[in-house]
């Protein structure tokens, strides 16, 4: 499915927070929307998925602008997407395996234990065993993502979003959580919206990536064409280098 | 001029916008009830938290409320020789006005403070936006069953604190100060009507309403993270309080 931003400003109160955003994002592949701490990635993010609409411009879903949909039609909307958020989200009254059926129960008749076997299908696709029985309390943060994964997955979404998902982890917790994106990414064959200020971890997985900074994409194309781009505003992201002059 | 008129209309304006939000979430608390999906096993596990949870705290404050009114009424009735008239006057007291407030001051102190809490860490966690990316109303699957507990199971508490409370009236009033328990009992009947109790329960069922919207509604527009839930749960306490005995007033005044 494709995603289409035409346009899009936001601002809360006198701060602009988006302005006069374009992007696409292409079908079946990864892109990671990088971009400043509080440069507004997670809000682009939420309008994607309808959480946040935009003051002015189009969201487009497969040609639907879904900005302009009643919150009954955009929950229809929704069920295509699944969405991994920064700290997973999960719902903490609930053991792991009831946060992952719990989209399953929502929308889907099954049966008790079809809906066990789907959930330990997907928690197996994301590396756990044994744990449908813990409380989110009891999970390490790595463990909370890759649950939250799981729940993202359970509906089988054909767009998959994910706000940040490696901060606050450990290198090797990155690198699993980055292997487990692409691998995701090949077998679901959605598509991903990743949002990353973790530059290597952007080089590693990105099909496409998307520099926003000021409320505007300033750059987008391969990872190759990212590290061979002169826009100073990215270099000074990609490089890691502090300037003054473009803050 | 212009930075007076500002100073003096933001709070206005902040009341209006407050009071607007607290409608629409009403509203929309209104329309989910008749729409499906419908849980009803959500709805029964609010039900058990705000009714049988706050069993034991209402018949305590509820029998100690008709023991102490029943000395109170007692040394006062004595001094014109109307000791006769304290099982009429506790079981009054009970049915028509301590019984509801008490009973709702006590679950909101419980259970809307715990709604505001529970709610407000979900709107912090982003687990309220998790629910709606997964095409869950959250008005629907957090607030309406808490609305609904509330509306039902206040009734249902205060008639038990009614009951407890005369009973601890009687206690006291018929074992401890020796007042005589058939007159105790006649003085009940003779002046206490079914309306006193309906009324209380009336009153009771928007109290309920009251405290568990408030609750909810603190907890849904929670803004800033661990501070942000502490002053959402003590606002609620607080706000869903003074509408209580404010709203009760105007009720009593009203009803009877």
């Amino acid at each position: 499915m494709k995603i289409t931003l035409e346009n899009i400003s936001k601002s809360f109160g006198r701060q602009k927070v988006l302005d006069e955003l374009n992007l696409t994002l292409e079908s079946k592949k990864i892109t990671v929307i990088i971009g400043q701490s509080g440069g507004g990635k997670s809000v682009l993010l939420k309008h994607i998925i309808g959480l946040v609409k935009p003051d002015s411009g189009r969201i487009l879903v497969d040609g639907i602008d879904i900005s302009t949909l009643n919150e009954a039609e955009l929950n229809e909307t929704r069920k295509y997407f699944g969405m991994l958020f920064q700290d997973a989200a999960l719902f903490d009254s609930m053991t792991v395996g009831e946060n992952v059926a719990f989209p399953l129960k929502e929308h889907r008749q099954l049966s008790k234990k079809e809906m066990k076997q789907i959930v330990t299908e997907k928690l197996l696709q994301v590396g756990l065993t044994d744990i449908t029985e813990k409380m989110p309390s009891e999970l390490s943060g790595g463990m909370r993502k890759r649950v939250g994964l799981a729940r993202a997955l359970a509906l089988d979404p054909k767009i998959i979003l994910f706000d940040e998902p490696t901060t606050g982890l450990d290198p090797i917790m990155c690198d699993a959580i980055d292997r487990l994106i692409v691998e995701t990414q090949q077998n679901t064959g959605s598509t991903c919206v990743v949002i990353s200020h973790d530059i290597e971890s952007t080089f590693k997985i990105a099909h496409k990536i998307a520099m926003l900074y000021k409320g505007k994409i300033i750059a987008y194309g391969t990872p190759e064409d990212i590290r061979s781009s002169n826009n100073p505003a990215l270099r000074q992201f990609v490089e890691c280098k502090f300037n003054p002059d473009t803050v | 001029m212009i930075k007076f008129l500002e100073f003096t209309g933001r709070p206005f304006i902040l009341l209006i916008e407050e009071f607007g939000k607290i409608l629409r979430l009403f509203l929309s608390t209104v329309s989910w009830l008749f729409r499906p999906p419908f849980r009803i096993h959500v709805i029964f596990k609010q039900m058990e938290f705000v009714g049988v949870g706050s069993l034991p705290v209402v018949l305590i404050t509820g029998a100690f409320t008709g023991m102490v009114l029943a000395i109170q009424t007692y040394y006062g009735f004595k001094m014109f020789g109307g000791e006769s008239l304290v099982g009429a006057i506790v079981a009054l007291s009970m049915t028509r006005e301590l019984g509801p407030a008490i009973t709702a001051l006590m679950v909101t102190g419980r259970t809307g403070s715990s709604m505001a809490a529970e709610i407000g860490t979900m709107r912090v966690t982003e687990q309220i936006d998790a629910l709606y990316t997964m095409s869950v109303s959250p008005v629907q699957y957090l607030i309406m069953p808490r609305v609904l507990a509330g509306i039902v199971m206040l009734p249902i508490l205060t008639v038990t604190s009614d009951f407890i409370g005369i009973l601890g009236g009687y206690f006291v009033g018929v074992h401890v100060l020796k007042v005589n328990s058939g007159i105790f009992i006649a003085r009940i009947i003779e002046f206490v009507s079914i309306y006193d109790v309906f009324n209380g329960l009336i009153k009771s069922a928007f109290f309920g309403f009251i405290l568990s919207l408030v609750g909810c509604y603190k907890g849904f527009y929670t803004t800033g993270g661990a501070a942000g839930v502490g002053r959402a749960t003590t606002q609620a306490v607080v706000y869903a309080s003074v509408s209580i005995l404010i709203s009760d007033y105007f009720l009593t005044a009203i009803m009877f």
